[in-house]
């Protein structure tokens, strides 16, 4: 299958986005040159460290990069139409609408002093023309599909009187409001704790499952995306170097960098007091201007070519590549 | 916690910012005096020995006399005395009283009304649009309020309508900049980002989402440009530019008064002038105590 027979398949695809940010000290390439793919009903987790870039991708998508950064070469396909060529019209009746985002902190994504009844109501009309009445039925039917006891109480609740797995459930209802063909979510477990991170995992995976809406989870702990996602891409200084279907990826990394990450995930049955592997050094300074591959300097494999080319993406099969000269053994 | 009780709780904020403005004896005695005027004020016809405006009910023969002096005929009693025109003084002050809290009312929420909007459209739109707003303010803000009320009631002329143009005129820009500073803060906060992100317009962001945030602050300012308002008026009076002298404001009385003063009949200037002291002073308290509740740094 081709490239393009692929992007017309995909509910979103995003091709060579770079996303660069101008600062006093320089030009910030937060992302640089990402392709993604994400068929219907798909769950694509994006992983990567603080400042790989995987947030901004996600920014780029909605079209939410404020200044100084600027979308400043790529496409972002949704269904056929490129958003980087919508008018602020046009992109405005598409959010909310066909992509939903999901924010990491639910404390802060809901307004302070409206009813969670009334946010959603606002949410419905804001695309479609119909009565208060019918907007707030759809509105509590959503809370009841994501799972919210008592939701008709819920309705008149202010943000600060619902825990915060609770207002994660409200996002998540707003969020499906319109059936969007696409939901991306960034970090949504990171402000919860586990327990309740566990019960909002399962209950979007459920949800994206039974309305096949596909899902961008961006996420630095590649724990959850194990059990959750049907793909994973990793992100490293703004590229992604690694995407294989999740199990293939967990058991059978192919970049440094991945296999890095997976060996610095505790395991239940590890002896106790072995050392977490650790990936040497930091992650590069943004401002540099590099030659070869970003991650040469921390990787224990690297070698001349590593700093002298940057790698090309190798890609075996669809939805399977990398970016290493020198990958790790399939059998490894 | 249970969301049953979610109307339930919103009332009880209030009635907590209520219980701790009570709490401090000077703010609840403000509060208290304030209640007073305004319902004094609302039922000054019914509660008035005379009607001031009346011209039949007035004897000219009464004119002048001291506080606690009885009418000529015998029927009443003139507690605070009476004017040049016989007209008793308790009941012009019920009445002026009243010229002067609508005037407060009208300027306060207009100044409230055009200035948010101009700071919270200058915070949404920025670039260009927030210098413009932005520079006016500051023009606006380096020139004294009285004096541009001045100005405009030069060119206007006199009325009560036209003294609250001139203060919302005079007036908006403070809270200009307050409504800017705070939508400023509020902007940047992720439930305007996910405002964008459900697909709301323009108009919705701000007025359904930024504006009812940004208020808190605004309000302060309003208790405190209210009683500002008052006393603004009754310069304008004082000098001749505000209310006519037929619907005469608290600040229109002192200022006939004060013609008097020189000749012993303090009781011209005093008490009206008295009555706009209390009036400004006891709403000073109160917002200056409502302040101290919204602002958690106030907290002693």
């Amino acid at each position: 299958m081709s490239a393009t027979d692929r992007q017309h398949e995909a509910v979103l695809s995003v091709r060579g986005l770079k996303t660069w940010f101008a600062t006093r000290e320089g030009t910030v390439r937060s992302v640089d040159g990402v392709d993604l793919d994400l068929a219907k009903g798909e769950i694509l987790g994006l992983v990567g460290e603080s400042g790989s870039g995987k947030s901004v991708t996600g920014f780029s998508i909605m079209g939410l990069v404020d200044k100084p950064g600027r979308v400043v070469e790529g496409q972002i396909f949704l269904g056929a139409s490129d958003l980087l060529a919508q008018s602020p019209e046009q992109l405005r009746s598409l959010r909310g609408r066909k992509l939903a985002l999901i924010f990491q902190d639910p404390m802060m994504t809901l307004n302070p002093v409206l009813s969670v009844g009334t946010q959603m109501v606002e949410a419905v009309t804001a695309h479609e023309k119909v009565s208060k009445k019918e907007a707030r039925a759809r509105a509590l039917q959503s809370l009841v599909r994501v799972g919210i006891p008592a939701p008709e109480k819920r309705l008149d609740a202010y943000p600060h009187e619902l825990s915060g797995g609770m207002r994660q459930r409200v996002s998540i209802a707003i969020a499906l409001l319109h059936q969007p063909e696409v939901i991306i979510a960034d970090e949504p477990t990171t402000a919860l704790d586990v327990t309740i991170q566990g019960q909002i995992l399962y209950e979007i995976r459920r949800l994206c499952r039974e309305s096949s809406t596909a899902l961008l989870w961006i996420t630095h702990d590649l724990a959850v995306v194990a059990g959750l996602a049907d793909r994973v891409a990793v992100m490293y200084a703004g590229r992604i170097v690694e995407s294989a279907p999740t199990r293939a990826l967990i058991e059978r990394p192919r970049h440094p960098y991945t296999a890095g990450l997976i060996g610095a995930v505790p395991r239940i049955g590890q002896a106790h007091g072995e050392r977490l592997t650790q990936i040497p050094g930091s992650s590069p300074n943004p401002l540099e201007v590099r030659t070869g591959c970003a991650f040469a300097p921390r990787c224990s494999r690297a070698q001349e070519k590593c700093r002298s080319a940057e790698p090309e993406v190798t890609s075996p099969s669809p939805g399977v590549s990398w970016r290493c000269w020198f990958p790790l053994e399939q059998t490894a | 916690m249970s969301p049953s009780v979610a109307k339930h709780r919103t009332q009880s904020r209030w009635r907590a910012a209520m219980v701790r403005l009570l709490q401090s004896r000077m703010a609840a005695g403000a509060g208290l005096v304030l209640a007073l005027v305004v319902l004094a004020a609302l039922l000054a016809p019914w509660i008035a020995p005379q009607n001031p405006y009346d011209l039949a009910s007035l004897d000219i023969l009464d004119s002048k006399l001291p506080p606690g002096s009885l009418s000529g005929d015998g029927s009443m009693r003139y507690w605070l005395g009476t004017d040049e025109q016989g007209r008793d003084m308790l009941s012009a002050i019920l009445f002026g009283l009243r010229i002067s809290l609508y005037v407060g009312v009208l300027a306060t929420l207009g100044a409230l009304l055009v200035g948010t909007l101009m700071g919270l459209s200058a915070a949404f739109a920025r670039g260009w649009v927030d210098a413009f707003i932005m520079r006016i303010v500051d023009i606006q803000l380096a020139l004294p309020g009285v004096l541009i009320a001045l100005v405009l009631l030069a060119i206007l002329g006199k009325g009560v309508d036209k003294v609250v143009i001139a203060l919302i005129v005079g007036g908006w820009a403070y809270f200009a900049r307050a409504a800017r500073a705070s939508a400023m803060v509020e902007r940047d906060r992720e439930y305007m980002e996910a405002a964008v992100c459900l697909g709301f317009g323009r108009g919705r962001q701000l007025l359904r989402h930024l504006l009812p945030n940004c208020m808190p602050p605004l309000i302060v300012i309003a208790t405190i440009e209210f009683a500002e308002a008052i006393a603004a008026e009754a310069a304008l009076s004082f000098l001749g530019v505000g209310v006519p002298v037929s619907e005469p404001s608290l600040g229109m009385l002192t200022a006939n008064g004060f013609d008097f003063l020189m000749s012993g009949r303090y009781w011209l200037c005093l008490f009206p002038g008295m009555a706009l002291a209390i009036v400004i002073l006891s709403f000073n308290i109160v917002g200056d105590r409502y302040r101290e509740i919204i602002n958690p740094r106030g907290e002693r």
